[in-house]
């Protein structure tokens, strides 16, 4: 009886038309594609994204030059020279990220004490040439300006789970 | 001086083979924005089906997609491997293109709208299916590359199995018309939707249809061109218009063979209703309405199945098809003769 039984299903085909009827049915469902360029997912505060260099409000740049990022970075992407100001405080004369090596795990954010490197929220960075990713202090100054108010409220809203 | 013009065009061979080439062409350019559009459909249906929007972006619902793609295809480099046969490695897509145009010359669009009105059409349909192989074959062994070749096998193989019952396919609506031209194919099936072939002969027309899946290389039948195992299978090594060629000789099947499932089964230009108001719309349109309600199945059938395996095809093929259209054939030509319905001319 079940050979029979099989052989049934398999003239009548019944499994193919169950299927094909799941599929159709599929096929009218709503849509659920995020239609990117002009929709965009939710990004989480902690969302580690393209690099930037912060300021005090004061415009002071905030990077003491310890080096702590360059230590702990483990694609050794950063590279940092340091020496005094002429007003005897000790800053960065050099700061570049290779954003290339890169693996963006977001200990350089996790080792400064100050807050001045911090990975943002934004991701759409490409470039059409390989030097455009080497960044260097002055860009990432001038994505810190771009992004501060998004990074403070970020760094605010993740505060209270540090 | 119309007499004169009627009079060049229906004796003078000038005036024949301008009207041949305007015929030619009224076929080619609108089937190859079929072709175009196909394509367009196709990724659209499967994108459905998987809850995605499909191309929306180049132009209004994304339908100047197919332009993009066929523009960004003319403009690529056609690369020929060092070590292949130039010629058959240029001829291969030819073969296989012109071979998925040329059929159309004995398809009816509407009551005597057909290039040739000849009285062999299905025979001629199904010798030009069969040369489409060597397009593949040639292919294959010309881009000397081992997935190429493989491809090529398979590809051959699995088209001449199907092609089997596909003609027993034929041969039973043969019996049942009587004739084997086209034309009369259609006009045998006249009357209400039910009495088209599809009711009476409906196992052979799922055979038929599973047959063209297979013929035209199509899930679940794709396995020439199983990415994981075989790349892209015969056409590894093609880029730029000679893919292109492919590409479209095989949408150009697709839809040829949809047009042979309409003009069988489906009742060609016939209105599916046999009064007005339904008559009255041309029945080139029934017949495009019915192309695309199975071209719109085949693509259903991309976006529902799986692939099958080398060896399930083969079993289905030889094992279950050929014995079951035989059977049915067998049947259907007992029926005809003892029930006294043999069609006579």
């Amino acid at each position: 009886m079940a050979s029979l039984d099989r052989t049934a299903r398999a003239f009548l085909l019944s499994e193919l038309v169950a299927g094909f009827a799941l599929t159709l049915k599929y096929m009218f469902k709503p849509k659920v594609t995020v239609n990117y360029p002009y929709e965009k997912g939710p990004l989480s505060p902690r969302f580690r994204g393209e690099h930037a260099l912060r300021r005090y409000p004061n415009g002071e740049e905030r990077c003491i030059a310890c080096k702590l990022c360059e230590a702990i970075c483990p694609a050794q992407a950063i590279t940092i020279e340091a020496e005094p100001r002429d007003d005897g405080s000790r800053r960065t004369t050099r700061y570049d990220i290779d954003m290339t090596k890169c693996i963006y795990c977001g200990f350089c954010q996790e080792a400064c004490p100050v807050d001045a490197i911090v990975e943002g929220p934004n991701f759409e960075f490409s470039t059409e040439t390989r030097e455009e990713l080497m960044y260097n202090k002055d860009k990432l100054l001038a994505n810190g300006d771009r992004w501060e108010s998004l990074i403070a409220a970020n760094l605010q809203s993740d505060a209270a789970y540090r | 001086m119309y007499a004169d013009l009627i009079q060049f065009f229906t004796t003078n061979w000038l005036g024949q083979a301008i009207v041949i080439l305007a015929q030619c062409l009224a076929v080619t350019v609108p089937l190859l924005v079929a072709v175009a559009y196909m394509t367009y459909v196709d990724r659209k249906v499967w994108a459905s089906i998987q809850l995605r929007r499909g191309p929306n972006v180049v132009g209004p619902f994304g339908l100047l997609q197919p332009f993009a793609d066929g523009l960004k295809l003319v403009l690529k480099e056609t690369i020929v491997p060092s070590s292949a046969n130039g010629v058959l490695f240029i001829v291969a897509p030819m073969i296989t293109f012109m071979t998925a145009l040329v059929a159309w010359a004995v398809v009816p669009f509407d009551d005597g709208w057909v290039i040739a009105d000849i009285n062999v059409g299905i025979l001629y349909l199904f010798a030009i299916s069969s040369l489409g192989v060597y397009g593949i074959i040639i292919a294959g062994w010309a881009s000397n590359s081992k997935y190429a070749f493989l491809g090529a096998l398979r590809s051959a193989a699995q088209m001449v199995s199907y092609e089997v019952s596909i003609g027993f396919v034929l041969v039973t609506v043969m019996l049942c018309v009587g004739s084997l031209n086209l034309s009369e194919v259609v006009l045998a099936q006249s009357g209400w939707f039910w009495s088209w072939f599809w009711l009476p002969l409906l196992p052979m027309f799922v055979i038929f249809f599973v047959s063209a899946l297979a013929e035209t290389n199509r899930t679940p039948f794709d396995l020439p061109m199983s990415e994981a195992e075989l790349v892209a299978g015969f056409h590894t090594e093609y880029s730029a218009m000679t893919f292109g060629l492919f590409f479209l000789g095989e949408y150009a099947n697709m839809i040829l063979l949809s047009a042979m499932g309409a003009v069988l089964f489906l009742g060609g230009w016939m209105s599916p209703v046999p009064y007005a108001p339904f008559t009255l719309v041309p029945g080139v349109v029934w017949f495009a309405l019915k192309i695309a309600f199975l071209l719109f199945v085949f693509s259903w059938t991309k976006g529902t199945l799986p692939r099958y395996r080398y060896d399930q095809l083969m079993r289905l093929g030889w094992k279950v098809f050929l014995p079951v259209s035989l059977g049915w054939l067998v049947l259907t030509a007992a029926v005809l003769q003892f029930g006294g319905w043999v069609p006579k001319h």
